[in-house]
């Protein structure tokens, strides 16, 4: 009736995952004891679980990220203590705990913090920057929303029911097959990530075809902001590497779950087809992640730089040479699999040469500080941190990509420094400085710059503490995922790595207090006219936090940076563009579909990894008749009056005449 | 410009408003949401076709890995997926007759065409079914080798899609028996269309990889 399910499989036995699944639980509990009695539901439904608004699906992929960071970041913590007390001592987790604890680790910031982070800002910023109402498909939106999110719950629920994969954060075979990892480890990380990935593919879909097919009247290619560009090849890449992984992850399913031979041992399997099909996607993904917060960094640099962006086409260029490079170099993840040194030679030049696009964006953001007026606030100090932090780790790439390097340091502490430096300096830091950017555009208020300030100087040091031990540990020999060790040389390394966290912990709980604070003081914080940086592209255009339908009436795009000369021309001649004709605005009806969607695809996903199969037939039934009942709406959209759009934009108005009025800085 | 404007000005809707400048391209502002909704089914269409190329490569890596067991030239029954190749590729034809019907709004011709084209689509899956069932029948399921694993997934796998788009098609005559010709509706119908013709062409190509060189093997 329950499958393989049964109150065996709680690990009462094991006290650390039960009091953090119980004090998780608790606190989740609370959270909707306290919704449904202040009554705060019915709010929630509307406004947030059945929007299709993108901004407000912004805000929840982004949300969803920072929780996941931090369970991430949890594991993370976990991994450096044990490591700094396993030395010639069992240390505190077990081994067969300590895998899983690496493995959720990678799964987690991957899948679960990184994505949502990068996917989340593209859903707030995009349709602003181009300067439309919504992205292309809005229910498809909040689909794939829902899909990610059901990901992340069922990947948090094998803390308390049953098990996570021990197998890394990519589930090499044969170890990942049932003879070795009979468990439901690893069925747990196959079907949450295949159903999230689900989610990202759709959005995908949905970015190409929003940002091709839906911008601003006189938008041409060549005048979008780099945000939009990076977030178009990195949708780009979804659309053409997450089938991959989609035909990976189900090979690997039949494999496990009806006895097929593709990785196994035996009968002509051949595990090494897992790693090139995998990473055929994990390379792409790499830049999938990285090349929107090149965005990010394009967008903020400029900005607090008050500068145009130095190189526009050249940026475009590098974007789309990476974009298409990305796809040539996934043999450089295992050189020492004995593909040969032709082969090898081949992708490390490739590998080397992709670094090239890269570089011409760092001179490029270089030249764009050279000569302008820099102002030091929070976002543009998370990207002067990156581009220190983000050439050493791009470096220390290069130097992995030779191949008799790559045999010497395969697998070792030096890997993990390498790609957490180009992880978190790059990925990390760019989502940081977007949020910190883009928070007033969401919310209406600033974040409080101090604690802003703090958070990054004591994430950054903490970096360096942290990493710059382990790439000097592993050059002396450590690998990776060692549970305990017994080498003195190590120890120390170790040991500073280890205190480099408590400072990362510091930066963590620095940018909680951060929003908390800001939170609290948002009378003071308050962006009253919607472009509080003096900002230069379209979302600066629209109040903060946007109507519903960003724009009273789709601005007229001349030139690169649309706004900023906007705004130029009303310093100019000390006065706002004439009114608008207000007319009244369609916009799409909010929709559960997405909600119930996910709800039985959460369904199935248990059904699955438990092989209740009865279950798993209710789970498809149920998320068919969403379909059916979505496809079957009449009326897809409302309209707001001309009168309400009057009243919203000329609110906006007038809080820019004040602002425009005393404007004291350079005038055209 | 309004919507009036631009359908005056593209009575097709293909985007195209003289001097090369379209709407979405720049000029014109966000394009028609027919174009809007064809171009998003076409990039998923793209999508999916990546995902089969996956199986296609697993498949060449692993054809000829059978383990001592049977290879293709001893189990595929060339008669048999040539009937189906037929079936499928006439139920595209009917599918496009389904298209004109909704052109000329001729609902009767309609349901005609779309319930033919599930009889050719269902008996291409029957058939296949029975392929699958025979070779199971005589040990060479798919757990029998890794050549059979392959095998099974890549053509299971479009096997599944057809499936799905049955499903679609009468959820499809259930809408326009529903809603009648409804903008919303045609736009749905297009997508359905283009999917069931790429299922095809998927099926060409594994029609090719798979039974043709693997008769010959």
């Amino acid at each position: 009736m329950l499958g393989k399910l049964s109150w065996d499989v709680i690990p009462f036995d094991q006290p650390l995952p039960m009091i953090a699944s119980a004090v998780v639980a608790l606190a989740i509990l609370g959270v909707l004891a306290w919704v449904f009695l202040a009554g705060h539901f019915p709010y929630l439904w509307r406004e947030w679980i059945t929007s299709v608004d993108h901004k407000r699906i912004g805000v929840m992929y982004t949300l969803l990220a920072l929780l996941m960071l931090l369970r991430g970041f949890s594991d993370a913590v976990m991994m450096r203590s044990q490591q700094a007390l396993a030395f010639q001592a069992p240390g505190y987790l077990p081994p067969d705990h300590f895998n899983q604890v690496f493995s959720a680790h990678g799964t987690i910031m991957i899948f679960f913090g990184a994505m949502p982070f990068v996917i989340g800002l593209m859903n707030l910023v995009v349709p602003l920057q181009l300067g439309v109402r919504d992205v292309a498909f809005p229910t498809l939106n909040s689909v794939s929303f829902w899909l990610t999110a059901t990901g992340a719950l069922l990947v948090n629920i094998s803390l308390v029911i049953g098990e996570f994969a021990r197998t890394g954060w990519l589930p090499y075979p044969p170890l990942s097959e049932t003879a070795y990892s009979p468990g439901v480890g690893v069925d747990y990380y196959l079907w949450a990530v295949q159903i999230a990935g689900v989610g990202t593919l759709l959005t995908g879909i949905n970015f190409v075809t929003t940002i091709l097919k839906m911008r601003a009247p006189g938008m041409s290619y060549l005048s979008m902001s780099m945000f939009c560009w990076t977030s178009l090849a990195a949708s780009l890449l979804i659309v053409a590497a997450f089938p991959i992984l989609t035909a990976t992850l189900a090979m690997l399913t039949l494999d496990r779950y009806f006895g097929f031979h593709f990785f196994t041992n035996e009968a002509g399997g051949n595990m090494l087809m897992f790693v090139n099909l995998i990473w055929a996607w994990g390379h792409p993904e790499v830049y999938i992640l990285v090349l929107p917060a090149f965005g990010i960094f394009s967008e903020v640099i400029s900005t607090f730089s008050s500068k145009p962006l130095f190189g526009y086409r050249s940026m475009v260029a590098a974007t789309l040479f990476i974009c298409i490079v990305s796809f040539m170099v996934w043999l450089h993840h295992f050189f020492t699999m004995g593909a040969g040194a032709d082969v090898n030679a081949a992708f490390g030049i490739a590998t080397s040469i992709i670094a090239v696009g890269t570089g011409v964006k760092i001179y490029n953001w270089m030249f764009t500080m050279y000569g302008g007026r820099i102002r030091f606030a929070t976002p543009m100090l998370w990207s002067l941190g990156f581009m220190v932090t983000f050439v050493i780790g791009g470096m220390t790439g290069v130097l992995l990509a030779v191949p008799p390097a790559d045999f010497l340091l395969h697998n070792s502490l030096f890997l993990v420094a390498h790609f957490h430096n180009v992880i978190i300096g790059g990925v990390l830091f760019g989502a940081f400085a977007g949020y910190t950017y883009w928070f007033p555009k969401a919310f209406g208020f600033r974040l409080h710059e101090g604690w802003g300030k703090l958070a990054f100087w004591l994430t950054l040091i903490g970096f360096y503490a942290t990493f710059v031990p382990l790439y000097t540990v592993g050059l002396l020999g450590m690998t990776r995922r060692m549970q305990h060790f017994d080498v003195p040389a190590w120890y120390p390394w170790v040991l500073v790595a280890g205190a480099g966290m408590l400072i990362t912990t510091a930066g963590v709980v620095a940018q909680i207090i951060q929003l908390v604070v800001s939170i609290r003081q948002r009378a003071a914080l308050r962006d009253v006219t919607g472009d509080p940086w003096d900002g230069r592209s379209l979302e600066w255009a629209t109040p903060s936090p946007p109507p519903v339908f960003n724009f009273a009436a789709l601005p007229h795009v001349e030139g690169e940076e649309p706004y900023w000369s906007i705004k130029q021309r009303a310093r100019e001649q000390n006065r706002l563009r004439d009114e608008p004709e207000y007319e009244p605005i369609e916009m799409p009806r909010n929709s559960p579909t997405g909600f119930i969607c996910a709800f039985f695809a959460t369904v199935m996903g248990f059904a699955l990894i438990w092989h209740i199969w009865w279950m798993v037939a209710l789970g498809a039934l149920g998320a068919f008749a969403t379909f059916v009942v979505f496809a079957w709406r009449d009326i897809p959209e409302y309209v707001i009056p001309a009168a309400e759009v009057a009243r919203i934009d000329r609110a906006n108005r007038s809080a820019r005449r004040e602002a425009l009025a005393t404007y004291t800085g350079p005038r055209p | 410009m309004t919507a009036i404007d631009v359908r005056e000005r593209d009575p097709y809707h293909l985007g195209h408003r003289g001097h090369g400048h379209a709407p979405g391209h720049g000029d014109g502002g966000p394009a028609p949401i027919r174009i809007v909704v064809g171009y998003g089914f076409w990039i998923f269409l793209l999508s999916d076709i990546v995902m089969f190329s996956a199986f296609f490569a697993a498949y060449a890596v692993l054809a000829g890995k059978t383990a001592g067991g049977p290879s293709g030239a001893e189990l595929f029954d060339l008669r048999n997926v040539a009937i189906e190749t037929a079936a499928l590729l006439l139920s595209s034809f009917t599918c496009g007759l389904a298209s004109l019907a909704v052109t000329a709004r001729r609902s009767s011709w309609f349901y005609v065409a779309m319930a033919l084209t599930f009889v050719l689509g269902a008996s291409f899956i029957l058939l296949e079914l029975r392929e699958f069932a025979h070779m199971i029948a005589r040990d060479a399921g798919p757990t029998r080798s890794a050549f059979l694993s392959a095998f099974f997934t890549l053509v299971g796998c479009h096997g599944l899609h057809v499936t799905a788009g049955l499903l679609w098609l009468l959820t499809m005559m259930a809408q326009i028996f529903a809603k009648g010709f409804r903008d919303d509706i045609l736009r749905r119908f297009m997508c359905f269309s283009l999917f069931w013709h790429a299922l095809d062409i998927i099926w060409v190509a594994l029609f090719t990889v798979v039974y043709l060189l693997g008769a010959s093997r």
